[in-house]
């Protein structure tokens, strides 16, 4: 009969159901998968079809031909008619070359003006706080391309160059400064401070026992420089008496028509690494002054009423703290710079990016170069971000950086 | 008689060092203590030395019309603006026809209102929306003409100003959206997902802009079907906003992590699913909480699109090289047209970065238990 009611049929357990939840968020991965796939497919199937019907090449086999174009400059002597390869090594190499020089450079600057920042000083506050805004608001490639143009066409030519300090030149064609000569001096010197710092090692461990022992606290800072500096004096010293070759260093001299001896960079190094040191220092500040910031202000009344001198306070208290806020926004900045690095294409600084362009122009193999470029910053980064990880593991669980 | 006590004052106490005031402002900012003074001086020195003569290059000898003779009469002991009033055009337009430059200076004011507009929090309603979409139609019409009787501008020939406003909102708009996904991605249960989009997160983050805008006007073209040609602008504009996205992507999800999970429990209390959930309860509350991070993410984009001057298209640094490059006449008078330049990136960034910490500000304002 119509109003006779049929039993009702037990559902089944809810995880066999098909709508299940589990079910449908395999469905979905499984569906999102395939789009990925799909779309990777097409991107793959359209340029192989592209570059056949253009007759193109495809592979990494034309890093061993030889590469035709001369390099400016180089860690490693480079000549033209060596591959491929080799080129993009030498890249490699100015992209680290310049990219340390402006880490180094950029942090003991940030470090700085970001301390300015906090200054009781009313015209060092602003003129920090100025250059911060000054140099954060203006594109870092417009900020390099200036740098260039001032190097290379503002200041004269190398027989007028300017020579700001004894032995250093500076000019059009770059800047020239004395290196020391690779003498045997270089490596007794070099044993000297080997041992002065092992020396300055086992005294401040001696210092450290002596402290926890009987609360005594013996001097830290100029023993230290007393071990290293008379290390080197004392070995140099001795070098000098076996192999009588006194301190030597390669000096630069300006005759009429050119600058002959020491070392020197080119203008366009010079404008990569001044252009990015100065825009990274601007960030490098703010790092610091947030992170000194972060630091509550009972830390600092509390050092103060423990009877810790300004020094101590900074160096114990302030510090430590304000380094865990530090070092993460401080590895983001050295990345950033690296990456930043990579605008030396645009004054013609031969690094990576730059090497890899003028064999992409000259090969036509854009996937292949572009991907080097790519898989090179991405272990850059990584390998930073690896280090400084562990850098921060330590200063987060011991609470002090030494 | 007996001695009589005689009432004798102790001596009154000096008076308090004034608080307010511009010596005690001085006191304190200027001459604290010996390291602070000294320092004062050795600044007032160093500043007494330099500003008149920074002054004297950049005002009283500059020179201002664009006259070549006066200007290397001057040789670089003034500054020769004129330079900017000669070649402002180019700068400002790039190869733009010149007759029809009222067109992209229309076009970048029209933008520009439409940001001032977008800028107040009261007009944070729903119709800012189809305002934006019309805007930009009518940006592109502006500039690309052939509607309504104007003469048809070849995207090649577009540059200057309107190319860096052009690129750095179009790619900010394509990317917010992509962020948002990557970012719900990121914070997926689905390991599929939270592994596709991490990937592509960090990817991004860790190459270089130049190499996405490389890949972009070079390997795009391999990428699309035979036949098919994309624009070199829309190339760099899609690298553009692929790339931005990722870096806003890490923005939107720290938005996400900071609201309360028991938002997400009370969203779910209620029956909402999992897109209602993040779009009614989640999203908002999120996106407020980082807007100040978005202006700032804006503002990277927005200097960084001076980087498409490498892949050849002419924005404000391009339109520059373009003016003085070529000119020999003028070519000795680039430190002028830089520093021109670099005045609009800098007005443009920091007025922007200003909002952005007035955002923060009333944000703050907002949070605040009483």
């Amino acid at each position: 009969m119509a109003d006779t009611q049929s039993p009702i049929t037990p559902r089944p357990p809810p995880e066999q159901r098909l709508n299940a939840h589990k079910w449908r968020e395999r469905l979905m991965q499984c569906v999102v998968l395939a789009i990925v796939g799909l779309v990777a497919w097409w991107l793959m199937h359209n340029t192989l079809t592209n570059m056949r019907a253009r007759g193109a090449h495809a592979g990494f086999d034309f890093l061993l031909d030889p590469a035709g174009f001369e390099i400016g400059e180089g860690l490693f002597g480079y000549e033209s008619g060596q591959p491929f390869w080799r080129a993009f090594l030498v890249g490699l190499g100015n992209t680290l070359r310049v990219a340390l020089a402006s880490i180094v450079v950029c942090t003991v600057l940030g470090a700085l003006i970001g301390i300015g920042r906090l200054s009781r000083n009313f015209l060092l506050r602003s003129l920090c706080t100025g250059y911060i805004e000054l140099v954060r608001n203006v594109p870092v490639l417009l900020q390099l391309l200036m740098w260039y143009f001032v190097l290379t066409d503002m200041l004269p030519t190398s027989d007028e160059a300017l020579s700001p300090l004894p032995g250093f030149f500076l000019s059009k064609s770059g800047l020239t400064f004395p290196v020391p000569m690779a003498t045997a001096t270089w490596l007794y010197a070099g044993v000297g401070l080997l041992l002065g710092a092992m020396l300055a090692m086992l005294y401040l461990r001696h210092a450290g026992r002596m402290l926890y022992a009987s609360g005594k606290q013996l001097p830290r800072v100029w023993p230290v420089l007393v071990l290293l500096t008379g290390g080197v004096l004392l070995a140099c010293a001795l070098g000098a008496v076996i192999s009588d070759v006194p301190w030597a260093f390669d000096i630069p001299a300006k005759s009429e028509i050119t600058i002959s001896g020491g070392a020197a960079v080119t203008p366009e190094f010079l404008a990569v690494f001044l252009g990015l040191s100065t825009y990274t220092a601007a960030f490098v500040a703010e790092v610091v002054r947030a992170g000194v910031q972060s630091v509550q202000h009972g830390q600092l009344e509390a050092a103060r009423a423990l009877g810790l001198g300004r020094v101590h306070q900074l160096r114990l208290v302030i510090l430590p703290q304000a380094m865990r806020v530090i070092l993460p926004s401080l590895t983001n900045q050295y990345l950033n710079l690296t990456k930043n690095s990579s605008l030396a294409v645009a004054v013609g600084y031969p690094d990576l990016v730059s090497i890899a362009n003028t064999s992409l122009n000259q090969t036509g193999r854009a996937f292949e170069c572009v991907a080097i470029i790519m898989a090179v910053y991405v272990s850059l980064s990584l390998l930073t971000a690896w280090f400084m990880n562990r850098y921060n593991r330590r200063a987060a669980l011991k609470g002090s950086p030494r | 008689m007996s001695d009589s006590i005689v009432f004798s004052p102790v001596t009154a106490r000096p008076a308090p060092h004034r608080t307010q005031g511009i010596s005690a402002w001085a006191r304190t900012n200027l001459f604290s203590d010996w390291p602070n003074s000294i320092a004062t001086v050795l600044l007032l020195m160093i500043f007494a030395w330099y500003l008149p003569q920074l002054i004297d290059w950049a005002v009283l000898k500059a020179v201002v019309r664009p006259d070549v003779d006066a200007c290397q009469a001057a040789a670089h002991a003034g500054a020769c603006w004129g330079v900017v009033s000669e070649k402002y055009r180019t700068i400002l337009f790039g190869r733009y026809p010149y007759a029809e430059q009222w067109r992209p200076l229309a076009a970048v004011l029209l933008m520009l209102s439409l940001v001032g507009v977008s800028a107040v929090p009261r007009m944070w309603r729903w119709y800012l929306l189809p305002l934006w979409l019309a805007g930009m139609v009518l940006f592109v019409a502006l500039m690309g003409g052939s509607v309504a009787g104007l003469t048809p501008v070849q995207t090649n020939l577009w540059g200057g100003l309107p190319l860096t406003v052009l690129l750095s909102l179009g790619g900010m708009t394509m990317a917010f959206p992509l962020a948002i996904l990557l970012a719900m991605g990121r914070r997926s249960t689905l390991p599929v997902l939270r592994t596709l989009s991490s990937l592509y997160v960090e990817l991004i983050r860790g190459v270089p802009l130049i190499s996405v805008l490389f890949m972009a006007s070079f390997m795009l073209p391999l990428f699309l079907p035979q036949g098919v040609k994309l624009d070199v602008l829309i190339r760099v504009l899609v690298g553009i906003g692929l790339f931005s996205a990722a870096y806003m992507a890490e923005i939107v999800r720290g938005g996400l992590q900071a609201v309360p999970q028991a938002q997400t429990e009370a969203a779910q209390s209620l029956g909402l699913g999992y897109w209602k959930t993040h779009g009614l309860v989640l999203l908002p509350q999120a996106l407020q909480a980082v807007l100040p991070s978005l202006v700032n993410s804006f503002i990277g984009n927005f200097k960084d699109c001076s980087l498409v001057t490498i892949v050849s298209l002419y924005e404000l640094t391009g339109a520059l090289s373009l003016a003085l490059g070529g000119d020999v006449v003028w070519r000795p008078f680039f430190l002028e047209g830089y520093l021109f330049v670099a005045l609009i990136y800098w007005s443009f960034c920091f007025g922007m970065s200003r909002y952005s910490m007035r955002l923060e500000r009333r944000l703050s304002r907002s949070q605040a238990r009483t």
